[in-house]
Formats: C-alpha cells, sequence, structure tokens
C-alpha cells in the first residue's frame, strides 16, 4: 500500500522531461533507421505513436529501454542517460516495462510465476509479497483465476494481459508498448485495449506503439507520426486526426480510416 | 457423459479381428506372419532352453556346468570381482553402501509421488559424489585406503559415467553459452575447445591422459591413472554436450531474450531463469542420448588398463579354469548395460512428459 501512496504523490508532481531523446539516431550497417529524433515526455503524458509499417516506429520505442542500441544522440530516461554502461542500462529497464506485439511470456513458468520472476531477482521482494502484488495486478488485468496455468494453455488476449501485468508488477513508472494488438484476433483487441485504457487513466506514462486510431483518440495527449525513421508530425490527438498539417500524414490517415 | 454425446465408432473389436487386421490383411502380409512365426517358434524355444531351462545356477565350480545351457554359475561364482574388481571383500559394504544410496536417490524418480523425491534427486546430483568420494578411497575419517588400482567391475564402470555425466553437464552449459557471447576472445577460446576436443576420438584422449599428460608434467606432480581418465573423459564429453545445448539455445526466440531483458533482469538471471530452462528441456532428447553414448564409451578404459565390468569379465573369461563360457559373460555384460541404458532413457521420457507445459511459443 504505501509503495502506492508513493506512487501517486510522485505522479502528483508530474515530472517533467521523465523521457528525453535528444538528436537521436540509428543505423543498421549502412541503413539510416531512425533520423534526428526529438521528443520529451512528461511524466503521466500518454503518447501514441503511428506510421506505415517500415517507419522505424517500434525501432524508436526499443532504444528507449535499450534492446536496440542508438549510435548519436542522447536518450536520457528518469535522470539516466542510456550508454554502453550496463548499470545505467539495467537502472533504466527496472523503471521502463514493455509490454512486445507476440506477449513473450514466459512458456516454462505460470502465469503467477512470470509476473513474480523479477519483482523477487531483480526487486528482491519476498516470494509471498510478489505473490500476493501480482494477484493485484491479475486482478487489474481480469485474470486472476489463470494464475496457475501456463500461457500456452491461454489465449492471445489473456496472454497479452498477464504480459501487461508481467509488466506493471515491476511498479514501472513508464510503459512501452510496441503493438500490443497487431498479433491478435479481432474479438480479443478491445480486452486489451480495455486494459490499455484503464492504466492510461491511472496516470501512467505511456508511449505506445499502435494502429489502434480509436485508441489513440480516446486516450493520447499527443500522437507522433513517424514516416521513413523521421518524426512527421506531432499533435494532439482531435488535431491530429481532424486537421493534420503534413501531407504525408494526410495521405496515411486517409489510407487506414477509409474503410 | 450426457446423451447426445456420439462415442467414435469402434472398431477392430475381439481378437480374431484384431488379427486380421494387423497379420493377414492380404496375401503378403500373411505370408510374412507365417515366416516370422516360424522363426520366433524355432528360435525361442531353444533361447529359453539355453537361458532358463537347461542353464546351470548354482554349483561348487566349473566341473558342475555339464548341461546343454548357459553356465550361468560362472557369473554366478565371479560375480564378486564383476562389481568390485580387486576391491577388498572386508571393505566391500564401503561400495554397498553407494550403490544404495544411488538406488536411493534414482529409483523413487520413476514413482509418481514418492515423498520427497526431487530432494533425493538434488541429493543424487550433490551429496551422493561427496560421500563416494570420501567412502570408496577411504584414507580418511579412519577409514582404510583402497588404491584406485584395485577398482574395478560395475562399479569402476558406474564411477567413470556418474562422474562423467554429472561434470560434463555444467561444463558443456558454459561451453555453449560461451560460444554464442558477443565477446570475441570468450567465444573464440569455446569454439576452439570445442573443435578440439570433439575432433579427437576418446581412445586417443584416454591414451593421451594416461600415457603423455605423465611426460607434460612437472616431476613429482602425478594423478592417479582414473583420476587422469576422468578428467579426459569429461573434457571430451563436455565439448559434445555444449554443441547439443547450443542446439537448445539457438531454438529460443529472440522474444524471450528480449522480455527477459525489458524486465531489467541481467545476463546471468536471464540465462538462468528464462533462457537455459527452456533450452535445456527442448533438448532433453540430445542430452540422454549423449549420455547413454558415455556410458558405453567408458568400456574403452580396458586400454589404458583399467578393469571396467567388460574388462573383468574378459579377463576371466581367459581364466583356464573355466571353459567356453565367453557367451555367458558378454551376455551379462550387455544385461548389465542394457539396464542402465534403458533406466536412462526412461527417466528422461519421464522427465520430458513432467516439463511439458504444452505450448510451444
Amino acid at each position: 500500500m504505501t509503495q502506492h501512496s508513493e506512487s501517486t504523490e510522485t505522479q502528483a508532481e508530474k515530472k517533467p522531461g521523465i523521457i528525453r531523446v535528444e538528436g537521436m539516431h540509428k543505423w543498421y550497417g549502412d541503413f539510416h533507421v531512425l533520423k534526428d529524433l526529438n521528443l520529451a515526455v512528461d511524466q503521466g503524458e500518454r503518447i501514441v505513436i503511428c506510421g506505415p509499417s517500415g517507419s522505424g516506429k517500434s525501432t524508436f520505442i526499443r532504444c528507449i529501454n535499450r534492446l536496440e542500441e542508438h549510435q548519436q544522440g542522447k536518450i536520457i530516461v528518469d535522470d539516466v542517460e542510456l550508454t554502453d554502461d550496463v548499470r545505467h542500462i539495467d537502472r533504466v529497464r527496472r523503471e521502463v516495462g514493455m509490454v512486445f506485439q507476440h506477449f513473450n511470456l514466459f512458456p516454462h513458468l505460470t502465469v503467477l510465476e512470470n509476473c513474480c520472476l523479477s519483482p523477487i531477482w531483480v526487486r528482491k521482494l519476498p516470494r509471498r509479497e510478489a505473490e500476493a502484488a501480482a494477484m493485484e495486478y491479475l486482478e487489474r488485468v481480469k485474470i486472476p483465476d489463470q494464475a496457475t496455468k501456463f500461457p500456452g494453455q491461454l489465449s492471445g488476449g489473456q496472454q497479452q494481459r498477464v504480459a501487461i501485468a508481467r509488466a506493471l508488477c515491476m511498479k514501472p513508472k513508464i510503459m512501452l508498448f510496441d503493438e500490443p494488438t497487431s498479433a491478435l484476433d479481432p474479438e480479443m483487441i478491445k480486452e486489451v485495449l480495455d486494459v490499455m485504457i484503464e492504466l492510461a487513466g491511472s496516470g501512467m506514462t505511456m508511449i505506445c506503439v499502435t494502429h489502434e486510431m480509436g485508441f489513440a483518440k480516446t486516450v493520447a495527449d499527443r500522437v507522433i507520426f513517424m514516416d521513413a525513421g523521421e518524426i512527421v508530425e506531432e499533435a494532439p490527438p482531435k488535431e491530429f486526426f481532424s486537421n493534420p498539417r503534413e501531407p504525408r500524414t494526410q495521405k496515411f490517415l486517409q489510407q487506414i480510416l477509409q474503410h | 457423459m450426457t446423451e447426445s454425446t456420439i462415442k467414435p465408432p469402434k472398431k477392430n473389436l475381439g481378437p480374431v479381428k484384431w488379427m486380421r487386421t494387423h497379420l493377414f490383411s492380404s496375401w503378403y502380409n500373411t505370408l510374412l506372419t507365417l515366416v516370422v512365426g516360424y522363426l520366433l517358434v524355432t528360435s525361442v524355444g531353444p533361447l529359453v532352453n539355453w537361458v532358463f531351462l537347461d542353464a546351470t545356477f548354482e554349483g561348487s565350480g566349473p566341473g558342475d556346468c555339464v548341461g546343454e545351457g548357459a553356465c550361468w554359475l560362472f557369473v554366478n561364482q565371479r560375480l564378486n570381482f564383476f562389481i568390485y574388481g580387486f576391491y577388498p571383500d572386508e571393505l566391500q559394504w564401503r561400495v554397498d553402501i553407494m550403490f544404495a544410496l544411488l538406488a536411493l536417490a534414482f529409483v523413487p524418480q520413476f514413482i509418481e509421488g514418492f515423498p520427497g523425491r526431487k530432494w533425493l534427486g538434488i541429493f543424487g546430483m550433490t551429496g551422493l559424489p561427496i560421500i563416494g568420494y570420501v567412502l570408496i578411497p577411504g584414507g580418511i575419517l579412519g577409514l582404510e585406503e583402497v588404491e584406485s588400482s584395485k577398482w574395478g567391475g560395475l562399479m569402476l564402470t558406474l564411477i567413470l559415467a556418474y562422474i562423467g555425466i554429472l561434470a560434463s553437464l555444467p561444463i558443456g552449459v558454459l561451453l555453449a553459452i560461451g560460444r554464442r557471447s558477443d565477446m570475441p576472445v570468450i567465444r573464440g577460446l569455446c569454439v576452439v575447445f570445442i573443435e578440439v576436443w570433439r575432433a579427437v576420438p576418446l581412445i586417443t584422449v584416454l591414451f593421451m591422459a594416461s600415457v603423455m599428460l605423465p611426460l607434460f608434467l612437472p616431476e613429482g606432480v602425478n594423478f592417479e591413472k582414473l583420476v587422469r581418465a576422468l578428467i579426459g573423459i569429461t573434457l571430451w564429453q563436455s565439448a559434445y554436450m555444449a554443441e547439443v545445448i547450443r542446439g537448445g539455445l539457438q531454438a529460443i526466440p529472440r522474444g524471450q531474450y528480449e522480455a527477459a531483458g525489458a524486465l531489467g533482469l541481467g545476463y546471468w538471471r536471464k540465462m538462468g531463469l528464462v533462457i537455459l530452462p527452456q533450452a535445456l528441456k527442448l533438448v532433453i532428447p540430445g542430452i540422454v542420448n549423449t549420455f547413454i553414448a558415455l556410458f558405453k564409451d567408458t568400456t574403452l578404459v580396458l586400454i589404458i588398463g583399467l578393469f571396467d565390468i567388460l574388462g573383468a569379465v574378459q579377463s576371466t573369461i581367459a581364466d583356464p579354469a573355466w571353459q567356453n563360457v565367453a557367451i555367458e559373460g558378454y551376455v551379462f555384460v550387455a544385461f548389465c548395460f542394457w539396464v542402465f541404458c534403458f533406466g536412462i532413457s526412461r527417466y528422461s521420457q519421464n522427465l520430458e512428459r513432467k516439463l511439458d507445459t504444452g505450448h510451444k511459443t
């Protein structure tokens, strides 16, 4: 309980610039994937990144917890700059939760064990405390009854909700979502989005790569449009959807909102 | 079961129907059935006669083996030598304790729901070798010393195989991880180690260990022959093990590494808690295959003058007091190996079933 009140306190401060990306470039070999990206995210802000496939949006958020390396520029997360220093990377990863397109649950562990693994080994919580906390989060994503099952026994939507709970168990300050609904059947997308909307309402700092424009309209503070490794446009959702400035954005919106 | 449940159609009812579909479904299968049946009838009968009915089990010496059947009396009388080698009679209780502990640790693994079987298994892999290290050679704690040159028979076979298996698995894991490391020096060392040891026949390794190694060691430093053989077997085996485990590591999707990393798990925790448990589970059949091969390969120590069970039997067959007992001797050895290898195989299947969490990512 104490942790809860602490986290609401820090959120109340609305720390500015909890993520700062300055002049960041990334190359795969000779291929320039990310070009001069600049972004500042305040605590509690909810950002949605969209764009055509291959535009570098996934690569971008994977740089924020150093699953991908950037070669130029700065990324500072919660006052820690991401460099080659493993200690910095570990500190950032402890505060940044991530949800993947393909869930990436650990298939050899039960749902509960998936959720407790990192709190026990990284946060050094006693097992019972970690399990109690994990059950709380599983209730929050509405699948406490599946706690003893293995991931292989769950549907895609359930697995993704477990993955969200697993990330939340580390009590992260920031959550990254990398196309969390892209691998799901249509009828399961809603159950995952509902959890994400609830989470957004609780004041979590979120960066979300998604094609769900409805979600972007409902929860985003800002929508970022990327194309060919660049941030093309950045605007509040209302403005972004009703009055896009850039021709590339207009074309993209036309294509995805047509049907 | 509700009334509306439709049961699958029942075919093949009764033995006649079964025989018709499985044995006599066409003229070709009928012919095969008859030929195989004839061979079985003509071979099984004499075999049973030789092994059991006409065999001599008891008696006082070679002269009692007069029947047509097998002379198990030979195995019976020399059993002590086959099991303990030259280990002194009055100290054999120490070996017996080890046999009993080995059985205590591993027989429960086959019995579903045996209390504490997990702990017994862990004891078998940790406590048991330590107790064995004290008990079998002796020389400490007031135990009379028994030189390793007196060890032999089944006991020696088990020691070689057990230590070889136990030590090569962790070394193999480290080599496999090292070979996939991002650090060029570590990767290079592991590649060289694996490729060198794997490319050498075990016989050569044993020769090197027993003949060449002492030449390279400084004056006065000397391990016993058995220890040298064990080191050779372990290093050779770990190179094989490393490649089996590397196969498992390669089968783990990148997403697992990423998810573990994103949760803040460092390299060793990521490996130990997420990657290796899955990788090792995937390659259980390969690991067991390697274990069984090693178990049988331990017979090669014969050529450097260690008397494992095969060596013990072979030297006894040469004894002029016993004549024409070679078949009985080899059948006995084959039977012993089969029992242990089959046991290992069954255990691994057991383990695979238990660890199956019903999903493949």
